[in-house]
């Protein structure tokens, strides 16, 4: 196996587990929020507002090791 | 609504042709992934419904060790567009309360925003003494909210989608959390902050960390807008793509409403990424400026 193939597995590996890592995270997110807005309604907005921030914050995340990813799939 | 979801679909459709036309016209054999980048990439060329505008190629200019090519390209174009905008909305706008102190239509609109800004994300991060940064803030919004989205619109180009932009804009809000931070507190304060009040035997290893954690902050914005701006374009355009890589159009209705349900993300994702980018540089600025609040207390 050369580089070239190697790079590419790597990548379609390492996007697996980036997509595992950050839906389990903001999947926890979602529970939470569902919960909190279940138990207390009248904070339903409040709450639905930090997940979103939240949310976005952990998706940063997740780019970041995108971008190594395709760095790599580019190569 | 239903007209949204029309213009939408045109939009799709437009650039399923682009991208149709630029792959006929090369190779019709072999899809290559690569094309599809040129279409998220910089590019000398400025695409017209029908025909296409090339940029002038300036000669590089020397600065004593530096090559410097400042021939102007799409991203180049569309950044001094959205601030061109910018200018006129602001000027709009602003002249707009000359008459009255309610304004009615878009400049409502615009107060809305701006009242959002300063009241949730200036005022709860950075205190009374943020009201001297909303400006700065305000700007920082309003220009990656307007450059997500033309890249949107058919025929516009992202430019937050080149990382030499978001680096840009990054650095810049780098610099303004520095001196938010050295104007609140002092250089003397500023300084003894980098140490992470230790005691001065770890200096040597505590100050180098300190310093780096200076730099992570605005290169995870800068990586965080960019990625998510030129991610949501290049599934657009896989999932189009996908079109061409089956050589049916039988694909075509699964592949376009999967990608009319990315676009309309996409547009959530413009908005979000704007609103993140400045929240993130409220809250490290609020850093800052609260540091000079721990030592005595203010009543809220």
């Amino acid at each position: 196996m050369d580089a070239k193939a190697i790079a590419y597995l790597a990548a379609g590996f390492g996007s697996a587990l980036i997509i595992l890592g950050a839906s389990y995270g903001i999947g926890k997110l979602a529970a939470a929020t569902m919960e909190a807005s279940g138990r207390q309604p009248e904070v339903a907005p409040q709450v639905r507002f930090t997940m979103i921030i939240s949310a976005a914050l952990i998706e940063g995340v997740t780019f970041f090791a995108l971008v190594i990813c395709m760095t790599l799939a580019s190569k | 609504m239903h007209d949204t979801l029309h213009r939408v679909v045109v939009a799709v459709v437009d650039s399923a042709k682009q991208v149709a036309s630029s792959e006929a016209s090369e190779h019709g054999e072999q899809f290559n992934f690569q094309h599809l980048l040129d279409h998220v990439k910089d590019s000398h060329t400025i695409e017209l419904p029908g025909f296409h505008i090339e940029l002038p190629q300036l000669p590089p200019v020397h600065l004593g060790g530096f090559i410097l090519d400042l021939s102007p390209t799409k991203h180049v174009l569309f950044l001094l567009l959205c601030a061109l905008l910018l200018i006129i909305g602001a000027i709009f706008t602003a002249r707009a309360y000359r008459k009255t102190i309610v304004p009615h239509g878009f400049v409502n609109l615009i107060e809305m925003l701006v009242v959002f800004i300063r009241d949730e994300i200036v005022i709860p991060n950075m205190g009374s003494g943020g009201i001297k940064y909303i400006p700065y803030l305000l700007t920082t919004f309003f220009y990656i909210f307007l450059m997500n989205l033309i890249g949107l619109v058919p025929y516009g180009a992202t430019a937050t989608s080149n990382i030499m932009v978001t680096a840009g804009l990054a650095t810049v809000a780098f610099f303004m959390i520095q001196i938010s931070a050295i104007r609140a507190q002092g250089l003397k304060n500023y300084l003894m902050h980098l140490t992470g009040g230790v005691h001065w035997g770890l200096w040597a290893i505590m100050i180098p960390i300190e310093i780096l954690g200076l730099f992570t902050k605005p290169f995870a914005l800068c990586i965080r807008l960019f990625a998510n701006m030129s991610a949501g374009h290049i599934v657009i355009l896989s999932l189009l793509g996908l079109i061409f890589m089956f050589h049916s159009f039988s694909v075509a209705p699964a592949s376009v409403a999967f990608a009319l349900f990315i676009n309309m993300l996409e547009l959530f994702v413009a908005v979000l990424q704007a609103y993140i980018f400045t929240l993130l540089t409220a809250v490290f600025m609020g850093f800052g400026i609260q540091a000079t609040h721990e030592s005595h207390e203010e009543n809220h």
